[in-house]
Formats: C-alpha cells, sequence, structure tokens
C-alpha cells in the first residue's frame, strides 16, 4: 500500500490587529483604573441628590458608619446597633486623640441606604453628639440627569 | 574610496508567544480590577450637643420643616413653619425662596437654620430630597444656596 507522506502547511496568522487592539485595551484599563479605597458597602444604596458635588479635598479624620437598610450599622468593618455605636466611636476617638485633635475636628460621614429609617439616622446623630462629635457628613450620590 | 559591500541582513524572527501571554494577563487584571465609581458627595451638618448654658435668643429660632410619613415610610406630607406644602419639593423650595430670599448673607453671618423634624420610619431618600429642596437649586451650571446650617430635632420614636 502506498502511504503519502502529508506535508502540514502551517499557515502563520497575522497577529498585529490583535496586539493593537489588546494594548489598546490595557492602555484604557490603566488610565480608568482607580486604586484609591472607596468607601462603598455592598450594603448601602446611597440616595441621589443633584445638589452633591464630590468634594475637592477629602474630609480630615473621617469616621465613616454605613447604615444598612435594616438599621444595621458598619463602622471599619464591624457591625453595631445604636446601644453598641458608642464603644465603637469611642475606639475611633482614641485614635484622633491620639494625634493631639479634639472629637470636633472629626467628621462623621453617613452613608446611609436610600431606604433606611430617618428615624435610625436621627438616632446615629444623637450618638454621635453625645461622644462630642459635632461635625457631619451624609453622603449621597451625584444626580446627573 | 572604499566602498562597503552592504551587509545581508539577517531576518531574526522574535518569539511573540511570551509577550502576548504577558500582555493577556495584563488585560485579565485591569478587567478583574475595574469598577465603576458613582461619584459621591456630603451634606455637611454641624450640630453640635445643644448645650444648657446661654438661652437661645427667641427671635433666631430656625425655621421648621416637618416630614410625615405612612406605615411603608413614603412621605404623606411636608410643612415648613406650620404651612402644608404636601408632597412637592419644588413647592418647598420656591417656599423657602420667599421665606428667605435668594441673596448670600453677608461676611460673618451663618444665614438662616433649619430644623427638620421627621417621623421615624420615613424613608431617608426622602430627607436627602428635602435637604436637597432647602440647600439650593442649579440655575445652569451654578449652584444658587439658601440654607446651609441644617439640624435635626430629636427622633420620634
Amino acid at each position: 500500500m502506498k502511504v503519502k507522506n502529508k506535508k502540514v502547511d502551517l499557515a502563520e496568522g497575522d497577529l498585529t490587529p490583535m496586539i493593537d487592539m489588546t494594548f489598546q485595551l490595557i492602555a484604557f484599563f490603566m488610565v480608568l483604573i482607580n486604586f484609591t479605597q472607596t468607601e462603598s458597602h455592598e450594603k448601602v444604596v446611597l440616595p441621589s441628590s443633584k445638589l452633591v458635588k464630590p468634594p475637592e479635598a477629602p474630609l480630615e479624620f473621617p469616621i465613616i458608619l454605613h447604615v444598612a437598610q435594616d438599621g444595621q450599622i458598619i463602622l471599619g468593618g464591624d457591625d453595631y446597633t445604636v446601644d453598641t455605636l458608642p464603644t465603637g466611636l469611642r475606639r475611633e476617638l482614641a485614635v484622633i486623640r491620639a494625634e493631639k485633635k479634639s472629637p470636633g475636628d472629626a467628621n462623621v460621614i453617613i452613608r446611609a441606604h436610600q431606604d433606611a429609617a430617618a428615624g435610625d439616622v436621627q438616632e446615629i446623630i444623637a450618638v454621635a453628639q453625645e461622644q462630642k462629635l459635632e461635625r457631619f457628613a451624609l453622603r449621597a450620590k451625584e444626580d446627573r440627569s | 574610496m572604499k566602498i562597503r559591500r552592504e551587509v545581508e541582513t539577517q531576518k531574526n524572527e522574535l518569539s511573540m508567544t511570551s509577550m502576548i501571554d504577558i500582555v493577556f494577563l495584563l488585560l485579565i487584571f485591569f478587567v478583574m480590577t475595574f469598577k465603576i465609581v458613582e461619584m459621591e458627595g456630603d451634606f455637611s451638618i454641624r450640630m453640635p450637643l445643644a448645650g444648657d448654658g446661654a438661652a437661645a435668643d427667641p427671635t433666631d429660632l430656625p425655621l421648621k420643616l416637618r416630614l410625615r410619613a405612612d406605615a411603608n415610610g413614603s412621605l404623606t406630607s411636608m410643612s415648613l413653619n406650620e404651612i402644608n406644602l404636601g408632597t412637592d419639593f419644588d413647592q418647598l423650595r420656591s417656599n423657602v425662596v420667599s421665606l428667605i430670599g435668594t441673596g448670600a448673607p453677608a461676611d460673618g453671618e451663618e444665614g438662616p437654620e433649619l430644623e427638620i423634624d421627621t417621623d421615624y420610619n420615613l424613608r431617608y431618600a426622602y430627607v436627602i430630597q428635602s435637604i436637597t429642596a432647602v440647600s439650593g437649586y442649579k440655575d445652569g451650571d451654578q449652584v444658587v444656596k439658601l440654607i446651609e446650617k441644617i439640624k435635626f430635632s430629636k427622633p420620634r420614636r
């Protein structure tokens, strides 16, 4: 029997357009990437407002409180209720005092869920006031529509 | 003059495989870490604990905004200094404008103050909407500021 010696034809595709495209994609993602620590939390959907604008400079000594829809408070990754929040706030204030600043210099950033009860936010403010905190920032997302 | 003979250029085929591998790894890294961040901003409120020292000046009382909610937390009515406004935030804004005017407070003055008294279960989004309405409005690209001093009353349990 005659065996045919088949020669495999190695066709080399032109990879240039693909590499071009890939580099453009890398450039796109590199420009848009944001390594800054975002303050978002998956349990919080912020309400929107047409007047808020991103701050030009970050707030000094921020204490970020996430308030979930059910009133659960998240501070520094730990869960609190209105009753246990003073413990967490005292811990944050100890850090601020260690930097020789007073509680009045701290900024309490409240990131409350849009469907959270307004009373829960009021209670949080009242608890923070008892810890001599007086600067509050109610966070909302920018509505550009 | 001596003429040099052109040296035959040697064709070197570079191996692209490793470069493409790295490029794809980079691409995957950037795709995976890519996150669309929504722009956020703050309404600043300065609310020190009410001291029991000096009595408040009765002529300097804040405007009172009362927000009422139904059992589901939806807004049912608003009233500004006992003027009923229904649930219309534009009407709230125009009432604030008629009460305080649009002129910015002079240097050294703090401007008018507003106290928000809300039902406990009112959805927080309505509070932000009302703060937006009383804080100012957009005139083209410019923001006209109205009330900057906002505080909350004691929570209604």
